[in-house]
This record gives C-alpha cells, structure tokens and sequence, in this order.
C-alpha cells in the first residue's frame, strides 16, 4: 500500500501554509534579513492561523497534528524565509521535551499557555566549549533543600532574547557524563537570567540569537522534566522529532532556490536563446531538481516513521544531513545559474545561501548525523 | 440571515494551459485548481455579513467537476457552515450555470436573504452568472462592487465604474452582489478551519436534480487553442549616417506594404 499522495486535509495544510509563505514570508524576508529584527506581525498572524507550536497534543490545546502534517508546514514557511522558519521552529524545540519527557501537570502548566497567547520559547544546549559533545556540558544543576540551584553558560541560543520560557540542559555532576544530565524549565523574568547581546550573523539573520548566563537561578524540583538523570534520552528523542522539522527547512529553502533559479534560466538570454536552453545549465536543473525531491522524500519518511510510532533514528539523520548538504549545493548552484545577479541583494538567491549553510551546522551537524547513521548501522551488525 | 456565495473552481494562475487534443477544452488532468479569486473576496463578505447579524447561516453553492472540490472545501475552510455542489461538466455556459445555481439555492429550502458572487471567473472572464442568476430569481443585482455596508434591509453598495468613477447603490435585500478586489482582504483559512471543515455537510445535486436540461445550452463552443505566437519583431540599424535616409524609406515601404497600418 505505497503511496505518495498526501491526504485531502494534509494538502490544504500545505496550500494555506504555502499561500501564507507567498504573500505575508517571502515579501518580507529581505527587510527583516538586513535589519536582523525579528518580524513579531508575521509571527503572531502565523500563530493566530494555528502554524505555531504543531508539536503540542490536542487534549493540551494543540491542534494534534501529526509529524507529516508539521513538516509540511515547516518546508512551505521555510520556502518564505529560512531564517523566520529557525525562530518559529524554536519552539516546537523547547516544547517537545516537555510533550515527550513531562509529565501531565507541568504539559497544562507549560504547553497550554503557547496555545492561549502567542509566546516565545529556547531550547538551551549548547555551550560556549560544548557544541557537538553535548553530553561535556559544564551548566550545573545542584539540590538545594527544596529545590535546585543552576548554574552556568548556554550559547548559540535562538529566541534567547525574547523567549518566555526556556527549556535548560544541565548536569547535576560532570563526572557523570550522560547520567548526568537534567532538563528543567525556567520562566522569563527568574532572578539570575543574563542574557547577552545579539550574535552578528552570516544568515538567519531575523532569527534572535545570544549566550545566557545562569547566576544561582532557583529551579522547583516539579520543574525538573522526566526525572533527574534522565536529559540525555530526552535530549535524543527530542531530536528524532526535531531532525525531520529541520530537515524540510531545507527542503524549503532548497526548492525556493530551485524555482527561482528554473524561471530565471527560462527568462535570460545569452548567445541568443533562454539559459535553460543550454546543457551545461540544464544539467546543474535536473541534479537541482533530483537533489529536492530525494530530500523530501527522505524527510516525509522519517516523519511517516515517526507518526507510525516506529524508530526513525535512522532515517531522520539521513534526512537532516543530505537536506542540509543539497540545500547548500542547490542555492550555490542558483546563485551560479544568476551568475552576477545572484551575488546581489537585489536577487533573493544570494540569502538563501547564506542561511543554508547553517543547516549544516545547527541541530548536529552534517559530519555529526554521520557518526549517528554508522552507529545505526553497526548496531545492526 | 441565509446567505449563499456562488464560488468557481478554476485553474490555478501559475498552471500552464494547453488545449486538449482534439480542441474541445483544456487538459485537465495535470490542473492544479483553486477557488476563482473573485469568489474569495464574496466568501470573505459573506462572512463578514454573517459576524455582524447573529444566528447567520453561509452555504456556499458551485456548479462544475467532481474531481477535485478545492473551490468548497477553501470556503468552508475560511468558515462557511454548509456546502452545496451540482455535478456537472466544468465547461458550462453562463445560462446553465446560473440555472443550476438557482435551482441549487432553491433545493436547499432556505429563502436567501443575499447571494453573493464574484464579479467574474479568471478563467473563462464571462462576467454574467451573477446578472443572469439575479434576473432569473427576480432579485436586484450589483455588480464591480468595492464598498459593502448593511443597515437593517439596506444595503449600501459602491460599485466602481470606468475612469475609477464611483457608483453608490441603496439596496434592500434579498439581492445578488458581484464582488471585486477592494471590497475586503480575504482571510486564510486557520488550521482548526482546515480540520473542522471536513466534518460540514456537503450535499451533492445533478443537474437534473435542479431541473437544468441540455435545451439551457445557449452557448456551444467550437475550439480551444492557443492565440498564435507572434513573430519576432524586425531591427534596423540606423545608428550611422550614411544610411539613415535609405533605411527610413525602407521602414515606411514596409509600414506601407507589409504592415498596411500607413
């Protein structure tokens, strides 16, 4: 029973979230790209429409979408603009841990209020010596009487300036390694946040980004998610729901670029006819071509597995590492087919190349998703 | 109040139209459909309408193909509450087509209070169903409407005609309004709309269900094709001197002789 066809309901998500992107994203894209602000009327019109936060459960006041569903979501807003798409996704990074690993209580206390208002939120990981190994970081979280004390720096961290509520990895002791570490939730406003200035980008440039720092910040042990110990298979599991997310950003960002650099070959002329007449160009359109739909179609898997409730470790690291590698082919190739014009701000080509390759990095990056498939792999062996 | 708003299915604006084969319509297979912009704008009023006098109903009726329902299920998306769809052939004439639509309203067992419609489809740009539905329900009609005001029965109605010149209206329903661009910004259709959509009715006529026979074709159409490409225009180098006064008596010969506009 193979089938490539979308359902009704999911291809209706996909055209409203697409005619969204066309008119209220792409138009926008390189204002906000060269003041690197974040576009709050544009978000707050997405979330209205109910495209934010499609990772919380309907019985919390989600719209209880699926994987699929929000991967199409995902790819139409990141087909507009690669960057507004990270700060959205964002969310759904901070809030998963919470829909995976929490428990009834703090889902009502956390998830519900982001479907009530709009609202911001952080997934902290990374830290200024610990991008990568993720498991050496150094943030402490220590017990304290009736609750814990956090301690430490975060880096890299997106919506970090204008979040409601982060969502914080840290160690109750290094010497632990992975048995360590602990996830816990902070709320905007709680005494010993510092939150630094914002990081001077080369692309996703509308989304926020700065360090954080926690002085002695008080955290309710009912505020510590899927028990203490337990943050690193939160952390893993989060990311097999994430990596399909980041993954079709890519996809979106690798077909915007595909389509505009197909009707641009169709549209300038040189030693007399279209370039899209030439082979050389025709060649760099078909494996443009080939490389987004063998992206899509590896992301729309690992999504299906997830939503099937089958393991999609896997297939989600070969999603996010070849959708990230073609999106950066893909958009170099499209500025190569703009030639001068695709150097230029006046084109938007030259931008989505700069937010690809940070689709190389973020969320583990290329090389990282490969230690995760061979240690897939040998597992089988 | 019951409101109605005619909608169309047609071809999306980015989808390439080629003829059919044998020239009696376009390829449709390969069409991506969506619903007629115009209509967008009355489904958008309808609602509007229907938030302003409470206890409104919104049925959306659309006569045409039964592959693809995209046209209805956008509007009950955007938030109309029922749905009505005759079956029929996506290339009928105005006259058939306002005759289903007419019989369609009348099968459903509400008396409209306003109808309203898109000033014209994209796609075929006959800008009559409305017209002729409004003459064969005996109701008043505007068409090219840009301004929509209610006051009790009053409609108060601006219609735009040529030299950007304003009409004002004062009408009493139940009428038939033809919507245009400018009268309001159609909303998207949110994602609980999407989900709920699929659970209002959609009820389903022939078209003898709503007493429109093959007699009602008033209009039968002889061919589909593509207007002819126009050749390359032709060049003239008169940037020197020397041949400036031969190459102007060789330009209006041709105006002359080929051209045949001098």
């Amino acid at each position: 029973m193979l089938n490539f066809e979308l359902s009704q309901e999911q291809l209706e998500i996909h055209n409203e979230a697409i005619k969204f992107s066309k008119n209220e994203v792409a138009p926008k894209a390189s204002e906000f790209d060269e003041k690197a602000e974040m576009p709050f009327d544009i978000f707050k019109k997405a979330w209205e429409l109910g495209f934010y936060n499609t990772c919380i459960p309907e019985e919390f006041g989600g719209s209880g979408l699926t994987t699929l569903d929000s991967v199409l979501i995902s790819e139409a807003f990141a087909y507009g603009c690669m960057g507004m798409n990270t700060s959205i996704m964002a969310n759904d990074l901070a809030l998963l841990p919470i829909v995976i690993g929490g428990s009834d209580e703090q889902k009502k206390k956390y998830l519900t209020p982001f479907t009530e208002e709009f609202k911001v939120a952080s997934f902290c990981l990374t830290e200024p010596e610990s991008g990568s190994d993720a498991a050496s970081i150094k943030t402490t979280l220590k017990e304290n009487g009736d609750h814990f004390i956090l301690n430490g720096n975060k880096m890299w961290i997106t919506n970090a300036g204008f979040a409601d509520l982060y969502v914080v990895y840290a160690t109750i002791d290094p010497q632990l390694g992975h048995s360590g570490i602990t996830a816990c939730v902070v709320e905007k406003g709680a005494e010993g946040i510092e939150i630094g200035a914002a990081e001077k980008k080369m692309g996703h440039r509308c989304s926020d980004t700065r360090a954080l720092t926690f002085n002695n910040v008080k955290v309710a042990k009912g505020d510590i998610i899927g028990g203490v110990g337990q943050g690193w298979k939160l952390a893993m599991k989060t990311l097999d729901h994430s990596r399909p997310l980041v993954a079709s950003s890519a996809v979106g960002g690798a077909q915007a670029a595909f389509d505009h650099a197909l009707q641009y070959a169709n549209e300038r002329k040189q030693f007399g006819k279209p370039l899209a007449k030439h082979q050389a160009i025709q060649f760099m359109l078909a494996d443009m071509g080939i490389k987004v739909e063998n992206a899509r179609n590896l992301v729309h898997k690992a999504a299906w597995l997830l939503d099937q409730g089958k393991k999609n470790t896997k297939i989600a690291s070969y999603a996010k590492a070849y959708s990230a590698d073609i999106c950066m082919e893909v958009s170099t190739d499209a500025v190569q087919i703009y030639g001068g014009y695709g150097y230029s701000k006046e084109y938007p080509v030259e931008k989505i190349m700069r937010d690809a390759k940070l689709i190389q990095i973020y969320e583990g990056t290329s090389q990282i998703q490969k230690l995760v498939i061979a240690r897939e792999l040998n597992s089988t062996i | 109040m019951k409101i109605f708003v005619c909608v169309k299915q047609v071809p999306d604006t980015e989808t390439k139209i080629t003829p059919k084969g044998d020239g009696t319509f376009i390829e449709t297979n390969s069409i991506k459909w969506i619903m007629n912009p115009y209509d967008e704008f009355a489904v958008e009023q309808a609602l509007l309408v229907k938030a302003a006098n409470a206890g409104s109903t919104v049925t959306v009726v659309r006569v045409g193909g039964v592959k693809d329902t995209e046209a209805l299920r956008t509007a009950l998306a955007m938030g109309a509450d029922d749905s009505i769809l005759v079956e029929a052939e996506d290339n009928l004439d105005s006259y058939m087509t306002a005759k289903a639509l007419k019989g369609a309203i009348e099968k459903s067992g509400n008396a409209p209070d306003l109808v309203l419609a898109g000033k014209q489809a994209i796609d075929d740009d006959c800008s009559q169903v409305p017209q002729l539905l409004a003459q064969m329900m005996n109701l008043p009609s505007v068409s090219v409407v840009v301004g929509f005001e209610q006051n009790g029965d009053t409609l108060t109605l601006k219609r735009e005609v040529e030299g950007g010149a304003i009409e004002v209206y004062e009408v009493n329903k139940p009428c038939v309004v033809a919507c245009n661009k400018g009268i309001n910004t159609p909303r998207y259709a949110s994602l609980p709309g999407i989900m709920k959509a699929k659970r209002k009715p959609l009820e389903k006529f022939s078209l003898a269900d709503v007493g429109v026979t093959q007699e009602d074709q008033r209009i039968k159409y002889s061919e589909f094709k593509l207007p002819e490409e126009k050749p390359p225009g032709k060049k003239f180098d008169a940037l020197e001197e020397d041949n400036q006064a031969s190459i102007v008596k060789e330009v209006v010969g041709l105006l002359r002789t080929e051209a045949k506009v001098i």
